[in-house]
């Protein structure tokens, strides 16, 4: 391969990281908070008491400028396949493009549709039906999730298909939808999202605590936020170490490459921390904080596990797949995976925590925990950006895991000077999107919630029932 | 019908949806600058596509997912060889969807003037690029013998196939002003019909030529024989010389519904000039593409199929029902 078409493969590949992170930080929240807001409007809806009206209408809100650019940068998304790796979707659109049309005719109809209903519609539908609007948008926004995970879990463990013809083809639709891995990564990033959701909404309710202003509606909106944020972030410590537990088995080589763990141990020991260690050439760590025996227990379920190391994978790919390097960008494995460990251990403290100071009625009067609390907005951010590294980054050199290498998959008749020009577009425009995304959110988290019969500012009078 | 000819309609109709639904939303983002003549009004103009704008824009989403299912190699061609245009419209889709819903949430004339310079741009923007691109699919891109792009840039512009984008942006502006035409009340209401009776005459002219400008071209790049190319063609030419005839007679129901139906058979005389192929190769015709070689294997084909039987019909219901809750006109009294 010529070292320009090696840069072209880069470009695209950074393209594609820089785009799917983006759009990535705004969409766990719009599958989060949705649900939240749902709740909420629920609650007034049952209760008719007004302080929930002017909770959904405030977080109502937030969701909203956040959803704007989330659909934004989706579109990105679906051209980019085509127009970057036009090789890889030839190849895969047999397969991957079902999940793909089938997201978009059951599930963003259904959210835009009922997003523009629920938006424009306090006062031309009656409330029941205005709730109901609500809830199927967020219904939209989980089945989206659910096609897209299963389109993108088929790159991981590619099921239900069989290559014929240089390409890839839908032999078992079923088999495809009921992807054990998809169904482990819908949980995990449904959970994430709900995480996410209940973070931002008890960090920006613990932040008015601070203040001491709406007090009590804000207490609200915490109670509402733990509810969602206790059983979430635990039951996510399961789910996620179920599902690194399950990667073994199809992926050996990302498992092995987030521990560094070059050859094949018994038992393991879960590395904690380390210097060095991550390159083929220096693969013993200067400097190592170790547990024993418990990367066993991680991967196989019992302390005595054997866990395969990546050079036996290595030696094993090569045997199957013919000569070359199987190894993926180590280090990035590696704390991609701890990165989102150690934050998913944080934000279910800060959860418990925040639970038990309620329950014992001092929430209000923590002012360091409450700090904490808006500080902790960031960390689902920061863990999902950790985990989707690992996770597409870990299955290198295959785009479709033991079926195509990446370097072979972008497209061939778009140059270097294209993919540098588009990336940089898209890097600008971003950021100048990401920016104005955080003054907005700001500046709408900061205000008091609106009374119901006062509208804050034009914009939000779309969201006013007359 | 084999799926795969079911398939190529599908889209073509898909495509047509849009052109359709988000053709006078395009409209609208164009004229918003114009009708309204301060902040509030043109608050009005965009509001009366707010609660449906991005459901119209699914239909280009799922026109594009459908293709990448149905026809991978169709999707990895076009959107590899359109590269540059479809950045554009990528860049122009941005940020339109960004500038509806943030335009009013900041203060200060110069948050406003900005976004409202975007949306426009964007909005016209958008709609030129599709035309230049659906046309350029008719009117030939260099494919190499294995049928991927082995062109330029440059190769997807001609004169033709930017009249038909510039046609495309006059349609969407005269179809954005008889939807505005319906939906606005009172002053504002009388000058989109201004408008729309302003756009008739060169909006019929150009896309009058275009539309024989195409039938034109099917024939000669892509073998087609007159007939089946000629009928949308000259129903799309109706619709529009009709448009302008009932805009003329204050009949602006009817006016819209031929835009609309203008609309549509733009898409249908590209889609039917296309058939059996799905991208014509200039300058060896022997390179285009056909349905059946870009179409996928037939299990999948019959799974979206089921897929599509089920959820189209809901989608429209829904749909319809949306159109139909915020059917009321806005912008008559002044909002209390």
């Amino acid at each position: 391969m010529s070292p320009l078409a090696a840069t072209t493969v880069d470009l695209a590949r950074l393209q594609f990281a820089t785009t799917s992170i983006y759009h990535f930080l705004f969409v766990p929240l719009t599958l989060g908070l949705g649900p939240i807001v749902a709740i909420m409007q629920t609650k007034w809806h049952r209760t008719g008491d007004e302080a929930w009206l002017r909770l959904t209408k405030f977080f109502g809100t937030l969701l909203l400028i956040n959803f704007a650019i989330g659909v934004a940068t989706g579109l990105v998304q679906e051209f980019q396949f085509g127009m970057n790796w036009s090789v890889y979707s030839k190849y895969v659109g047999g397969v991957f493009g079902a999940p793909l049309a089938i997201e978009g005719l059951a599930a963003f109809f259904l959210e835009s549709t009922f997003l523009g209903l629920w938006i424009f519609g306090w006062d031309r539908l009656s409330p029941r039906l205005h709730l109901a609007t609500l809830w199927l948008a967020v219904l939209g926004t989980w089945l989206s999730g659910y096609f897209i995970l299963v389109a993108n879990s088929w790159m991981q463990h590619p099921v239900g298909s069989k290559v014929s013809g240089g390409e890839a083809h839908l032999t078992d639709v079923w088999a495809l939808l009921s992807n054990r891995f998809a169904l482990y990564a819908f949980t995990h990033t449904m959970l994430v999202a709900l995480t996410m959701g209940s973070l931002f909404v008890f960090g920006i309710a613990c932040w008015h605590l601070l203040r001491g202003r709406n007090v009590d509606l804000f207490r609200r909106a915490a109670a509402v936020a733990l509810i969602v944020a206790v059983p979430a972030t635990v039951a996510n410590m399961v789910v996620g170490s179920r599902f690194g537990l399950a990667t073994t088995d199809y992926q050996p080589m990302k498992i092995a490459a987030a521990e560094a763990l070059w050859n094949t141990e018994q038992p393991a020991g879960f590395s904690l921390f380390q210097i060095g260690g991550f390159t083929q050439s220096d693969q013993k760590p200067s400097f190592v904080i170790q547990v024993p025996k418990l990367l066993s227990f991680l991967a196989t379920g019992t302390f005595t596990g054997q866990v395969e190391g990546m050079n036996q994978v290595n030696e094993g790919y090569q045997t199957q797949y013919g000569k070359g390097n199987y190894l993926p960008p180590v280090r990035v494995a590696y704390w991609g995976m701890r990165v989102m460990a150690y934050l998913g251990a944080l934000m279910t403290l800060v959860a418990l925590l925040g639970a038990f100071l309620y329950r014992r009625g001092t929430l209000a009067t923590k002012r360091w925990f409450l700090w904490t609390a808006v500080v902790a907005i960031a960390f689902p951010y920061l863990a999902a950006t950790a985990g989707w590294l690992l996770t597409e980054v870990g299955r290198q050199p295959w785009i479709v895991q033991g079926l195509l290498k990446t370097a072979t998959a972008n497209s061939p008749n778009v140059s270097t000077a294209m993919l540098g020009a588009s990336l940089a577009i898209f890097v600008a425009l971003y950021a100048a999107l990401g920016v104005l995304d955080v003054i907005l959110m700001r500046r709408y988290a900061r205000l008091d919630p609106p009374e119901p019969d006062r509208p804050v500012g034009p914009p939000v009078a779309e969201l006013v029932p007359s | 019908m084999s799926l795969e000819i079911f398939w190529f309609c599908l889209i073509a109709v898909l495509w047509g949806g849009y052109f359709v639904l988000e053709g006078f939303d395009f409209g609208v983002g164009m004229l918003a600058a114009v009708v309204g003549r301060d902040d509030d009004e043109r608050h009005t103009v965009i509001e009366t596509i707010g609660p449906v704008w991005d459901g119209n824009e699914v239909w280009l989403v799922v026109a594009a997912g459908a293709t990448f299912a149905a026809f991978p190699a169709w999707y990895a061609t076009m959107f590899a060889g359109l590269y540059l245009l479809l950045l554009a419209i990528l860049v122009c889709l941005i940020v339109r969807a960004v500038s509806f819903d943030w335009r009013g949430r900041g203060d200060g004339e110069r948050w406003h003037r900005s976004w409202r310079w975007a949306s426009t741009a964007s909005s016209i923007g958008a709609p030129f690029f599709w035309g230049v691109g659906l046309a350029a699919l008719l009117h030939g891109l260099p494919l190499n013998s294995d049928q991927t792009y082995g062109g330029d840039v440059g190769d997807v512009f001609s004169v033709y196939t930017v009249l038909v984008g510039a046609a495309t942006v006059l349609l969407f502006a005269f179809h954005g002003a008889t939807f505005l035409t319906l939906r606005l009340a009172g002053g504002l209401g009388e000058r989109a019909a201004a408008f729309a009776r302003r756009l008739a005459l060169p909006t019929a002219v150009v896309v009058v030529g275009v539309l024989a400008w195409t039938v034109v071209v099917a024939i000669d790049r892509n073998d087609r024989s007159l007939l089946p190319v000629l009928v949308p063609a000259a129903v799309g030419a109706g619709g529009v010389v009709a448009a302008g005839l009932l805009v003329g007679a204050r009949r602006p129901g009817w006016g819209f519904a031929a835009t609309a139906l203008t609309a549509g058979m733009i898409v249908a005389t590209l889609f039917t000039g296309l058939y059996p192929r799905v991208i014509v190769s200039s300058p060896d015709f022997a390179n285009s593409l056909t349905i059946s070689d870009a179409a996928t294997a037939h299990y999948a084909l019959s799974v979206i199929t089921v897929v599509a039987a089920v959820c189209t019909p809901v989608v429209l219901l829904y749909q319809g029902w949306a159109y139909h809750v915020f059917r009321a006109r806005v912008g008559g009294a002044p909002s209390v």
